[in-house]
């Protein structure tokens, strides 16, 4: 995982070379145990390059390899880990490498023009719409249905970002921030803050998966198994839906819950990762992941419970909202915070307690997509 | 290994290192246009707005009115049956007061958005707009609104042919 | 596990297709693939994969907009950014981990959308090395082709013969944009463009949609499916840089056609396979293709295609379907419309281009320029 900043020296390339090297270091592979590559990488449109998988697999290490790019929206940070995941399990690969990255601020004069594009051309794009905007409806709606206080969702931010000080990547970390410093924060769309956005971010992150008997043989110790996988899209016509529940979400859980045998996921999840670009979702997304009732997680929130001390530990990372958010890059938390959290090796960041079960969950497109991987240690 | 790691790669840089020149940049500018055919349910749309009329696509399946018009059926996966209008009159749904303009570029007066939910549609169906002729105070996620319209003269086939919503007026409909 | 083709729906390829939008164009070719395995995508399908790249669809995020039409929503569906044999594989490997029985790979062009096709091709060359100088993307084609006439020694004039040949098959395909019967001299004299590449050595874009529905052994028992099986898949890329990759010899080509043989169990391709449909949007891709997945030696394709071995009444059919120089360049879906005739034809349900008695077969694709990107997969029918 390299540093998550504003704006990083390295091409994309360079940043996902940088990414899978440390990966490859840290399994005590080389790119020869490595039979297929896969990409996550979000619009092609911030790196400036059409076709973008195929410009950056050279620095993926997929130079002569099976190599493949998935896309899945904002659910692309964790959805890589899923393809990378049926390559090993289908039998066709022994070892897959799963490198996810995002260069935002290749696109001038701001990542924000990208947006533009992703709305229908008849029925959104003459409006003008900002992104910012379908989110704060959302929100909206959220608050208002359930009678949410902003305070409440506020407190996801300020959490997620004292989380982030002990992340070494983290572009957004702060030890000192407050539920006022987030409500007095600049109103973007309201009811969306300055504070309540996960600003645009450069950054790459890579791991490695392998099947049962490679680690067996290969003697790798730090492994962390993936015990489920659920993913999900909603219908396109996202203002046919009501936006207060994301049932995508709840679907890929429960394909995710299945495969790994979970009937009771309060009780046997130990700490989660949900998707959290803006403070409401990570609220939303524990919901979804039936983590909370519906509308319960601001209290859960309010209560302490979701702390990395709590009893349902949230993004101990920092999550988006702390370390920072190259769309597709964000595995680093997704998938890499549940990885150090179940060997152990999470640093400050370690839950003080043990834990065998972490969830971690993407969302993306518009408003329509849910990627969900249960792990174990 | 976040524990054991010493080096997290990445060089980063400030705005002031691109406009002083430190380090090289390459410009390119995409010349990527498209020309999207509307297709059978949104060419029929776009034609309806002129005319000032809101028009959806009933499935007989899932007895639905399906607004945006589709000439099949996401749920039933079936082709969808007949057209019929429905009210330019509806609900909203949820909204936002938003102080961005699409390039991120701040306004000073807020522009209010949302998604309206449309009378005749099946529940919760509707489309995104403006809100006028309201405050930012008196939105409501709930409050009754109507489309307003272009003169017909000014109408070129497009969601823009409504200017807005605004409340619908005491025994209005 | 053996996992099958059990559905097959296509559109017809068109120049334009100005009737429809890009999802009522998916719609109809899902429905046909649907109906072709007598499966409710509401009920039966576990996962859809669908095989798209922003830039080609003009849109940032594509996979918003694939659901609906396909009967994908609220199901587990997903874009693979790759040429559809990619998506084949995926859809393949869900199946092979037991999570998925039945699973839907959909792939199309709607290139005609596209205002500024060239511009939008340009874009995925190096920011750093190839933008800045400014040529014709398609110029890629003319130095791979060149390098490749050299490296061979193949005549020019059989380039002329995979175009007239392609095209020709063509007319006997209902589906395809670009039939035509073309004399030898007029390939030879049309228009120079990116040489040794002349105008009629190029693949016209076309619209057009492919979803094939795929199903494991289980599933295909109790749909009673009258399954074509994939044997073997495979892909692989070269280098995406221009100045480090192999121009003459076709690597990512090499390296997914032994990945699949080696799947399929297949030792010698050149007589267990029957019928080939290759990559052949630039004319000499065609020879170059089969000579990387080992269909002719080495520097043979040309001479063989002048022989006429190539035909449908040839010792290797080979683009029996028009290709894509008779059918039309129709993007991301290029190697999934071939998949889908090699099916046909182990089916026996290719209509008047049917070759008979064929029972293994390959198809190969590539993912135009500026890659160096390819799948194979082979499929068979028996035992």
């Amino acid at each position: 995982m390299t540093l998550f900043r504003r704006r990083l020296q390295e091409t994309g390339k360079e940043m996902c070379f940088e990414a899978t090297k440390m990966a490859l270091d840290s399994a005590g592979l080389t790119r020869a145990d490595v039979d297929t590559v896969v990409c996550g990488t979000a619009p092609d449109a911030f790196d400036g390059v059409a076709m973008k998988g195929e410009y950056l697999l050279d620095g993926c290490g997929g130079y002569r390899k099976p190599y493949t790019r998935v896309f899945t929206g904002g659910g692309t940070g964790v959805f890589s880990t899923i393809a990378g995941w049926w390559h090993v399990a289908s039998g066709l690969a022994d070892v897959a490498l799963v490198v996810n990255e995002e260069k935002m601020s290749s696109c001038q004069p701001h990542p924000q023009s990208v947006f533009a594009h992703i709305w229908d051309p008849i029925l959104d794009r003459p409006l003008k719409p900002n992104l910012v905007w379908i989110f704060a409806m959302e929100m909206n709606r959220y608050m208002t249905v359930y009678g949410v206080k902003k305070e409440d969702i506020a407190r996801v931010a300020v959490k997620n970002k004292r989380n982030a000080v002990g992340h070494p990547c983290a572009q957004l970390a702060d030890p000192n921030i407050t539920v006022d410093d987030v409500l007095n924060s600049e109103v973007m769309a309201w009811p969306v803050q300055r504070l309540d956005i996960s600003p645009p971010s450069d950054g790459a992150s890579a791991v490695v998966l392998a099947s049962e008997d490679f680690i067996r043989k290969r003697r790798i110790k730090d492994r962390a198994w993936i015990s489920g996988v659920g993913w999900c899209i909603d219908s396109t016509m996202w203002t046919d839906r009501d936006l207060v529940f994301p049932e995508y979400v709840a679907r890929a859980a429960k394909m995710a819950y299945k495969m790994a045998k979970i009937d009771e996921p309060r009780r046997q999840i130990d700490f989660a990762e949900p998707y959290d670009p803006f403070d409401y979702k990570e609220l939303h997304h524990l919901e979804g992941l039936l983590l909370a009732d519906k509308g319960e997680a601001p209290t859960l929130t309010r209560e302490g419970v979701t702390e990395r001390d709590g009893k349902m530990p949230v993004c101990p990372s920092g999550g988006l909202l702390g370390v920072g958010n190259p769309i597709a890059a964000t595995m680093g938390m997704k998938i890499g915070e549940l990885f150090w959290q179940l060997t152990g090796q999470a640093g400050e960041r370690q839950i003080p307690r043990e834990v065998h079960t972490g969830v971690s969950q993407a969302w993306g497109d518009l408003m329509q997509y849910g990627s969900v991987v249960v792990m174990r240690a | 290994m976040t524990a054991r790691i010493s080096r997290w790669p990445g060089i980063e840089l400030t705005a002031a290192d691109l406009h002083e020149g430190k380090v090289t940049q390459t410009r390119f500018r995409p010349d990527a246009k498209y020309a999207w055919s509307a297709g059978e349910a949104m060419s029929r749309f776009l034609e309806e707005l002129q005319n000032g009329r809101l028009i959806a696509r009933t499935c007989r399946k899932c007895a639905r009115v399906l607004f945006p018009p589709r000439m099949f059926c996401e749920e039933c996966f079936r082709p969808t049956d007949a057209w019929t209008y429905i009210r330019d009159t509806g609900t909203i749904e949820t909204f936002s007061i938003s102080y961005l303009d699409t390039d991120a570029r701040r306004i000073p007066e807020p522009i209010l958005v949302g998604v309206v939910s449309l009378d005749g549609a099946s529940p919760k169906m509707g489309m995104m707009h403006y809100f006028g002729g309201m405050t930012k105070d008196e939105i409501r996620i709930g409050m009754r609104v109507k489309a307003v319209w272009k003169p017909k003269e000014e109408r070129r086939g497009s969601v823009l042919d409504i200017l807005g919503f605004r409340p619908l007026g005491e025994g209005e409909s | 596990m053996r996992v099958g083709i059990i559905g097959i729906g296509m559109t017809a390829f068109r120049p334009a297709t100005p009737e429809y939008n890009w999802k009522e164009l998916m719609f109809e070719a899902a429905s046909r693939a649907y109906a072709d395995a007598g499966v409710d995508p509401r009920s039966d399908v576990d996962s859809f994969l669908t095989c798209a790249e922003d830039y080609y669809e003009g849109f940032g995020i594509f996979d918003e907009f694939v659901p609906d039409q396909l009967g994908a929503a609220l199901r587990p569906t997903c874009t693979v950014s790759g040429d559809g044999l990619q998506g084949l594989a995926n859809a393949f490997m869900q199946i092979e981990t037991g999570l998925v029985d039945v699973a839907v790979v959909e792939a199309h062009s709607k290139a005609s959308d596209i205002v500024t096709l060239e511009g939008v091709i340009e874009h995925a060359l190096d920011p750093v090395w190839n933008k800045p100088l400014g040529a014709h993307p398609f110029v890629i084609a003319g130095l791979e082709a060149d390098a490749y006439l050299r490296a061979t020694k193949t005549p020019r004039k059989a380039l002329a013969a995979v175009v007239q040949k392609n095209r020709r098959n063509a007319l006997k395909n209902p589906l395809a944009a670009y039939a035509a019967k073309l004399e030898m001299d007029e390939v030879l004299s049309s228009e120079e463009r990116f040489a040794p590449l002349r105008s009629l050595d190029i693949a016209n874009p076309a619209d057009g949609c492919v979803v094939l529905v795929l199903g494991s052994e289980t599933a295909a028992t109790k749909l009673h499916a009258n399954p074509v099986w994939i044997r073997g898949v495979g892909w692989a890329s070269d280098s995406p840089s221009l100045e480090t990759r192999d121009w003459a010899g076709g690597e990512y080509a090499r390296l997914a056609a032994a990945m699949a043989y080696r799947l399929a169990k297949i030792r010698r391709p050149s007589t267990e396979i029957d019928l080939a449909e290759v990559d052949d949007r630039f004319s000499f891709k065609e020879l170059l293709h089969l000579e990387a997945i080992g269909l002719a030696k080495k520097g043979e394709a040309g001479k063989r295609a002048l022989r006429g071995d190539y035909g449908a009444d040839g010792s290797l059919p080979v683009n029996v379907s028009g290709g894509s120089l008779g059918c039309g360049n129709v993007f991301e879906a290029t190697g999934l419309h071939r998949a889908a005739e090699v099916a046909l034809q182990l089916r026996g349900d290719a209509g008047i281009h049917q070759v008979d008695g064929v029972q293994v077969g390959v198809a190969q694709s590539w993912r135009f320029v500026p890659s160096a990107t390819g799948a194979v997969a082979v499929l068979g029918v028996g035992r």
